[in-house]
């Protein structure tokens, strides 16, 4: 076989484990969503889907609610564009699954039975995190679209607001990545996280949070508003535009909306880990040793724990999950605990007050990195 | 605008597409139009159904227009067709957040009226006093609620919510019902409560003082709680007062009035509690009133639980109050009466009054007039909220459209009693 | 109580004041029509009076047969359901002519009220049924714009420079005014023809 089409099943195999914890997560978050709610709420939240006699505390409920949106009725509004009215969720959700493939999930790993490292990463761009910013500014499209498309006051006034929030936010979340270029010195994703695994001081990691509190909060609270998530959630306010650019959709077109806002979930919480959490890293665990294959000493003992390279990338893979998800499990409780800005807050915000601050970070980085 | 206008750039109404009839002005201002959106009847801010009819220009609102009614009953007619009695059922459904409020108001109204005013058995007057409370709780509770979850804090509406379910499982208790209470009677009440109640009414309340803290602690001094209040949908006094308010909203534009404080009815006047004021009367003062609106209530309550006497819950008047049971059935005057009552209903003498109680809204009017007979020949309620409902155009006017969620919120429009 | 407010308003206004009196501590003053507007002008902005909140207006429909002049219309329910109502030709209460010659058949209740002396007032204008016109409060109380949209919806009283005097409580294609005594508690409206949503 030529070694084009190792590559390809590769590439494959690696969408295919991005992918699959990708849409399992999304769905996991809408149950976690409301039982996260519910807990916080003094509610039991959903636990009446069952199979048989087991409700696994409310599992079943996001296969319910698939399959219900499945078989409901696909309304298009009688007035509405039908091929842009179509094309929207598509629009919305393929971005953000895109962003993924820049993301590493772990190390370059050593696995037995082929001859080179593998990286665990559908695709190690060059301009990885630039790739991030073309991309995630596609998905205005879907939502100018759906809003357009629906020809329905609400859904414009949505849509309106939501074009005019993410192109605004993204100048922030721009120049706040910027903070995290500079110190790292690449826009290269894997660099990016394999620098964080350098020690800092006294033992800590190198991590983006560490090294860039400020563009932490300033990179979270843009990628907050660029994701539409309370308390930026104007351009669905639901009291106030009923739903925004969703209001005319229905059954699975609606549902891709859905999804998608949970997979940004994951995408934000991703980024966030990658740029600013180690990525993979482990504190005081070599990303080499995916490569080489470590062997670590059981405390009081004289005995080693042999590793191997695929082993330890297993590990590391794991982590970045974990983080992930508690990621999730913040940006939820942050949704569930503010309430909702205006719209013209919301630009204030972006442009009076994360603006220059997020200048002023990119010129202290800038001067300290220089001396 | 106006210039705009003169240009020609504003779309006349009607007209398909916009055809400037001159070249166009590049350096000029961009010719927008203004767009009509229907908030309501049926949408999620307007809790109840009510029509907010916006034009807005951007977000701005330029004009507004409220239109009220869909939720009509014809209150007054069926009123006028049921006897003095049979109409506390109706008053139920009038504020159906706090049915217990419209209950004690209608039965003073028509004790006024049958000159039975301060004659009420003390401990009537005590337990009316406890539940109106208890009612003025739950619906500046739901109130909160109903606000906070419109401006996307779903949170502490969940814990209100918990909190006065525990106050209806109590009004359940006691009534039988927890919103549909008809408890009230003309010269008393219907039921004394069981037996335990009122401490477990004293850990509710504990309860539902906690909830308030928490809310408190949740959105007070939330920064995005603040800016979406401050300021919005103020008031004067002066333009309150013309605008005919009462209750909360007026007391949060500093007005020091409440039907219990200024013309003590029932057994407030020996009650120790005070009146909250705000200043601004904006949104974020009406929270802060009603939530110390509350805590008063608490207090009223405890100190009536605390002195509340023991002694009969209605009149000893024949003419006005059922027989006991027993007699109904034992004695033929006991049936005969029994029977006149409910069936030609209390003979009201003629005349006419105006009762007024400090509902939770504001004040709850009731001008009845009486023929001489057993039926209401009028029987109209001055709803609280009617007033205050009238003035939501004006209060938006110049906000955005997201402002009308708080602003309505803070009105606390309930259809029932607003459209009756 | 000395009544302070019916002699003042008495003082003033001698000729407008048609009929005072106080019921369960209700102070009512009944006045004509002509000049309510400068009357509630003064009743609001005189010191001695100060009565600022308009709290309520209603109208009461006081049709009773020998007291209207069309006795044959009446067929009210209410009053079909309630026979002790009140004896016929044996009126209850007669509200005071508005002008000589004329029967009243409603009358317009305005509830005022000082907050600053925590008086009330009840104003109550007569109107006949040929012509139930009265003069709008708005310009005076604010609060007057609905409860007046209420009374012309449910009473069919027209208020003169009302600023947009429409039904407020029913739909615009309702027949009649449904608290007046002679419409039937059982009345069937039609039904109202689809609007075309596109018009």
């Amino acid at each position: 076989m030529p070694s084009w089409w190792w590559l390809l099943i590769e590439v494959l195999v690696k969408v295919v484990l991005v992918l699959v914890p990708l849409l399992t997560v999304a769905a996991l978050l809408t149950w976690d969503e409301r039982k996260q709610s519910a807990l916080m709420q003094d509610r039991l939240g959903p636990n009446r889907a069952n199979i048989g006699p087991f409700t696994l505390w409310g599992l079943i409920h996001p296969i319910a609610d698939t399959l219900k949106l499945f078989f409901k009725e696909d309304i298009v509004p009688d007035r509405a564009d039908k091929l842009l009215h179509a094309l929207a969720p598509i629009l919305a959700l393929a971005p953000s699954l895109i962003v993924y493939c820049v993301i590493p999930f772990g190390p370059a790993v050593q696995i037995p039975g082929i001859g080179r490292p593998i990286a665990l990463q559908v695709a190690d761009l060059d301009a990885g995190l630039l790739f991030i910013f073309a991309i995630s500014s596609l998905a205005v499209f879907g939502v100018a679209l759906a809003g357009w498309a629906s020809n329905n006051k609400f859904s414009l006034l949505g849509a309106l607001r939501a074009s005019a929030q993410m192109f605004s936010y993204e100048i922030v979340l721009g120049l706040a990545a910027v903070g995290v270029i500079v110190v790292f010195g690449s826009v290269r994703m894997s660099e990016l996280v394999a620098r964080q695994a350098t020690p800092l001081w006294g033992g800590l990691p190198s991590w983006g949070i560490l090294v860039q509190p400020l563009g932490f909060v300033l990179f979270m609270v843009a990628a907050l508003a660029e994701l539409k998530r309370s308390p930026f959630d104007v351009p669905e306010g639901e009291s106030e535009i009923v739903a925004g650019f969703w209001t005319e959709y229905s059954g699975m077109r609606w549902g891709m909306f859905y999804v998608a806002e949970f997979v940004e979930v994951s995408v934000l919480s991703g980024l966030l880990v990658a740029l600013f959490f180690g990525g993979y890293h482990i504190p005081g665990v070599d990303p080499g040793w995916a490569l080489t294959g470590h062997t670590v000493a059981i405390p009081f003992t004289s005995h080693g724990l042999a590793i191997a390279g695929w082993g330890w990338g297993l590990l590391m893979m794991l982590a970045f999950g974990l983080k992930v998800i508690v990621g999730d499990v913040v940006l939820q409780q942050i949704r569930w605990t503010f309430p909702r800005f205006r719209y013209d807050q919301v630009m204030s915000l972006g442009w009076k007050m994360l603006l220059p601050l997020a200048l002023l970070n990119v010129l202290v980085t800038g001067a300290i990195v220089i001396r | 605008m106006s210039e705009r206008r003169e240009q020609g750039w504003v779309r006349e109404e009607g007209a398909d597409h916009v055809a400037p009839d001159f070249e166009p002005d590049l350096q000029g201002d961009l010719h927008t139009r203004h767009l009509t959106i229907n908030l309501g009847p049926s949408h999620p801010a307007m809790h109840g159904t009510v029509q907010l009819k916006v034009e807005v220009d951007g977000e701005t609102i330029v004009r507004s227009e409220c239109n009220v009614g869909y939720l009509h009953r014809a209150f007054e007619k069926s009123c006028e067709a049921s006897t003095w009695t049979q109409v506390f059922p109706y008053t139920d459904r009038l504020n159906y957040v706090s049915p217990l409020l419209n209950n004690i108001g209608y039965a003073l109204a028509v004790e006024k009226l049958l000159g039975l005013s301060g004659r009420l058995p003390e401990r009537a007057g005590y337990l009316r006093v406890i539940l109106g409370e208890i009612s003025r709780i739950t619906d500046h509770q739901t109130c909160i609620a109903a606000q906070l979850m419109e401006l996307g804090a779903m949170t502490p509406y969940f814990w209100l919510m918990e909190g006065r379910e525990a106050l209806w499982d109590l009004i359940e208790a006691m009534v039988g019902a927890r919103m549909t209470t008809s408890w009230c009677r003309v010269g008393g009440l219907a039921t004394d409560m069981p037996e335990g109640w009122d401490g477990e009414l004293r850990h509710a309340l504990d309860r539902c003082l906690g909830i308030l803290d928490d809310v408190d602690a949740l959105v007070k001094r939330n920064r995005i709680f603040i800016d979406r209040t401050r300021g919005i949908g103020a008031m004067s006094a002066a333009e309150a007062i013309n605008r005919g308010w009462s209750g909360p909203l007026l007391r949060a534009c500093g007005v020091p009035y409440d039907v219990r404080r200024s013309m003590p009815y029932l057994v407030y006047d020996r009650l120790d509690f005070e009146i909250p004021i705000g200043g601004s009367g904006d949104v974020y003062d009406r929270y802060l009133v009603r939530m110390e609106e509350m805590r008063q209530s608490d207090r009223i309550i405890r100190q009536a639980l605390e002195t509340l006497p023991q002694g009969p819950l209605c009149v000893d008047d024949p003419t006005v109050v059922l027989v006991a049971k027993s007699q109904a059935h034992g004695s033929i005057e006991g049936l005969i009466n029994h029977f006149k009552i409910i069936m030609d209903g209390i003979q009201v003498p003629p005349g006419e009054v105006y009762s007024y109680t400090e509902a939770a809204n504001g004040e709850l009017g009731f001008y009845l007039v009486s023929s001489g007979a057993g039926r209401p020949w009028k029987c109209r309620c001055r709803p609280p909220c009617f007033p205050m409902v009238q003035s939501l155009p004006r209060m938006v006017q110049g906000l955005m459209i997201a402002d009308v969620v708080p602003c309505f919120g803070s009105i606390n429009m309930i259809g029932g009693e607003c459209d009756r | 109580m000395a009544k302070p407010l019916l002699e003042a308003l008495q003082r003033r206004f001698p000729t407008e004041v048609l009929q005072c009196h106080d019921f369960r501590g209700d102070e009512t003053a009944i006045i004509r029509r002509d000049r309510i507007v400068e009357i509630f002008t003064w009743l609001r902005d005189c010191p001695d009076t100060d009565l600022n909140l308009l709290v309520d207006v209603t109208a009461v429909d006081y049709l009773a047969e020998g007291l209207s002049g069309s006795p044959s219309s009446v067929e009210s329910e209410s009053r079909r359901t309630s026979p002790n109502q009140h004896q016929p030709g044996k009126p209850w209460y007669q509200p005071p002519a508005p002008e000589p010659g004329a029967t009243a058949r409603f009358e317009v209740v305005y509830h005022l009220l000082s907050l600053a002396r925590g008086w009330r007032l009840r104003v109550k204008v007569p109107l006949t049924e040929q012509d139930p016109l009265v003069d709008s409060l708005v310009p005076v109380y604010q609060s007057a714009d609905w409860f007046e949209r209420e009374a012309w919806d449910l009473y069919g009283i027209r208020f003169e420079g009302h600023p947009d005097l429409k039904r407020i409580l029913l739909y615009e294609e309702f027949i009649g005014h449904p608290l007046r005594k002679d419409y039937p508690i059982n009345r069937r409206q039609p039904l109202v023809p689809m609007k075309d949503p596109t018009a």
